[in-house]
């Protein structure tokens, strides 16, 4: 066991899975010499070499194009792409090949390949780099999409996802890359991709969140604790397939829900939450759903940051709402 | 050696058997007269196959089709050089050329007919199903020519696309990853001369496509894409190129495509009888014909053979993609993810419940 932080158990995860199986190439840009632009790949291409660890030209597109045909040659691709926001030039790749590759052969090539992307705001960068648009990629046919929010959880997914069989796109919640910190085991393990985690146990309202607003779910929780609220919190951890049992069996529990994510508002994962809520636990529910969420603007610069997303204080007034209805 | 004799910025064109069928080429023929004989069999067969699958098409019993009527020579020589373990990565036109690199015609015919299992390719055919999106596809040629490259196992891969998918953004991506990698891959491009109904000179301010290649680092060479033997020694060299690891080769195969562009499209729009009958005046088949009659290779009763036995290879193929019975509903779910997902198994069993209360 070892004190890590997300990104120190993300490159862990990669180090060992490499070690492990030879299939395992990583490709993008500044992954190598310089470790990535957050460092999450630090010191894996001195240690793999240029083959296994290629920095890529600056071409996301040809990055998961290109992925794709090392994937259904037998290979495990980790596509590393900077920003969420550069993520889209490969949407043409993701959508119509990667989550098609498998049905358009009938079973016959599979596209197992992983698509790393720091996502989500927090961190003052300029514009493009503060993206969390997971719902667009929940959307698309023949893709799964996980967001881990602890170590342990960052690196048993990643373990998990580099094995699969399915294409993941594999969304790191970079606010927290260095910020969070947890006992993880040094060896390779596994978290399953599909279930939720039940973070704490509560009977009055359910909390649902993921990535790192996490950790604003969870202060709200705490603070609720004192006023006498007993909040039960779900970090979702893989947002494509959902884990709808565990959702549905802690609303009709606590008969409240408050979804929290820092995504824009309109179409945002939250509505497919409410819905799903509202179509198996209609007469459980004590209150409205309610949704907190960034808005649906563009991610300002760092000035208006703090104004975007979501605060301890918008899912208090949310949880108000639902416990006073 | 065809890649350093023809310089596609001067315009050189590699051209060995001339539209009146005259042989040009070197002293001894790229292919002998059994392959010759082969190819226009292969030839035949694909024409036969072209026509009526456009038959079928109106008649109801293919969907939407693209058809390859003058691009024979490029579609079925490009894959002679090539050996089981080469990677193919096709779009719409290519059936021909998927056909002569291990898919079976019945396959490909039920495809076009609309249902998926026509590209699940047989065990050990290494070709991926046709990719419908223009210019998106050869990025797959490219990280399959990396996994050989990496794996060492002596495979290559070659891409096919069209004269207006080199527009596309990917193509661009693709050749500079194949360059910057030095992967063992071969950009086979058809110019046939229309994008549906876009002409060449609109789509580039290039004088060709094949000197595209030189700002990537690597050769290209501009063919006479409906002369077997240019296809044969251009292809030939780059695939062999490729597997010796000196990087990728883009070939331009100057075609044309004598019918329209899928069977949903009238080119009567946009391009007129002369320009047709001059390509009429080039065909592949024709100029073959007239080189292996010069050669005492060919006679009319041959050609009657031909005919009838190519046609069988068609209809047969034909007939057993129309006997195979429409797949099951479950088919859309089936095939996913590996795993099929809860979310789809509810999809799935809503879609089954509604069916029965229709019967």
């Amino acid at each position: 066991m070892a004190q890590r932080t997300l990104l120190e158990a993300i490159n862990e995860g990669l180090r060992l899975e490499m070690a492990a199986d030879d299939r395992v190439i990583l490709l993008g840009e500044d992954i190598g010499r310089e470790g990535g632009v957050f460092r999450v790949t630090e010191g894996l291409q001195a240690c793999y070499g240029r083959e296994r660890v290629m920095d890529t030209p600056i071409a996301e597109s040809g990055i998961v194009g290109m992925a794709v045909g090392m994937a259904i040659a037998d290979l495990r691709p980790i596509a590393e792409i900077q920003f969420m926001g550069f993520l889209y030039p490969a949407f043409d790749q993701i959508i119509n090949h990667v989550g098609r590759m498998r049905n358009r052969s009938r079973g016959r090539f599979g596209c197992p390949l992983v698509i790393r992307v720091p996502y989500g705001g927090g961190i003052h960068p300029p514009e493009h780099h503060s993206e969390s648009t997971e719902a667009m990629l929940v959307h698309m046919p023949g893709i799964q999409v996980v967001v881990p929010s602890t170590p342990y959880d960052a690196k048993g997914l990643l373990v998990s996802a580099i094995r699969s069989a399915e294409p993941i796109v594999f969304l790191e919640p970079k606010r927290i890359y260095r910020s969070v910190r947890q006992e993880i085991p040094d060896a390779l393990y596994t978290v399953p991709i599909g279930r939720a985690r039940v973070v704490r146990e509560g009977t009055d309202v359910t909390l649902i969140g993921w990535g790192a607003m996490m950790q604003e779910v969870t202060q709200t929780a705490e603070r609720l604790d004192r006023d006498g609220v007993a909040a039960e919190v779900i970090d979702l951890r893989t947002l494509s397939p959902l884990d709808i049992p565990t959702i549905i069996t802690s609303v009709e529990k606590t008969g409240r829900a408050v979804v929290v994510h820092e995504a824009a508002r309109t179409c945002g994962l939250g509505a497919e939450l409410v819905a799903q809520i509202n179509e198996r636990a209609l007469l459980s529910l004590e209150a409205p759903v309610q949704r907190v969420t960034g808005f649906d603007t563009i991610f300002p610069l760092p000035q208006l940051e703090k104004y975007y997303l979501p605060t301890v204080g918008a899912i208090l007034d949310a949880v108000n709402h639902v416990m006073t209805f | 050696m065809v890649l350093d004799t023809h310089d596609p910025l001067k315009g050189e064109m590699v051209e060995m058997l001339a539209p009146d069928g005259t042989y040009t080429g070197p002293v001894e023929p790229p292919l002998d007269d059994a392959q010759v004989r082969r190819i226009y069999e292969d030839m035949m067969t694909l024409r036969i196959y072209d026509r009526k699958a456009v038959s079928l098409q109106r008649q109801g019993r293919f969907g939407t089709y693209a058809q390859m009527e003058g691009q024979e020579a490029s579609l079925i020589v490009s894959t002679y050089p090539l050996q089981p373990q080469d990677w193919m990565v096709p779009t719409y036109r290519e059936t021909g050329a998927m056909w002569r690199h291990g898919v079976p015609l019945k396959l490909l015919s039920l495809y076009w007919m609309g249902n998926e299992f026509g590209s699940h390719m047989p065990e050990g055919v290494r070709v991926l199903p046709m990719s419908i999106p223009v210019g998106s596809h050869p990025l797959h040629a490219v990280g399959l020519a990396y996994a050989g490259k990496y794996r060492r196992d002596n495979s290559i891969a070659i891409t096919y696309f069209g004269d207006g998918a080199t527009s596309e953004g990917d193509v661009h991506e693709a050749m500079n990853l194949a360059g910057v990698y030095q992967l063992p891959c071969v950009f086979f491009c058809q110019n046939n001369q229309y994008a549906i109904s876009v002409p060449m000179r609109e789509q580039t301010a290039s004088a060709t496509i094949a000197q595209k290649a030189v700002a990537y680092g690597f050769p290209g060479v501009l063919v006479d894409g409906n002369d077997v033997f240019a296809v044969y020694a251009a292809v030939h060299e780059a695939v062999e190129r490729a597997r010796r690891g000196e990087g990728p080769t883009l070939i331009e195969a100057y075609t044309y495509r004598m019918g329209a562009h899928t069977t949903a499209d009238d080119p009567t729009k946009y391009r007129d009888h002369d320009e047709v009958a001059i390509w009429r005046e080039r065909d592949p088949l024709r100029r073959v014909q007239v080189y292996l009659a010069a050669r005492g290779q060919w006679s009319e009763d041959w050609e009657h053979e031909l005919l009838e036995s190519c046609t069988a290879v068609v209809e047969e193929a034909m007939n057993e993609a129309e006997a195979v019975s429409e797949p099951p509903p479950q088919d859309m779910f089936r095939y996913m993810y590996a795993e099929m997902t809860p979310a789809l198994k509810e999809q799935e069993a809503s879609l089954l419940s509604q069916l029965q209360k229709k019967d």
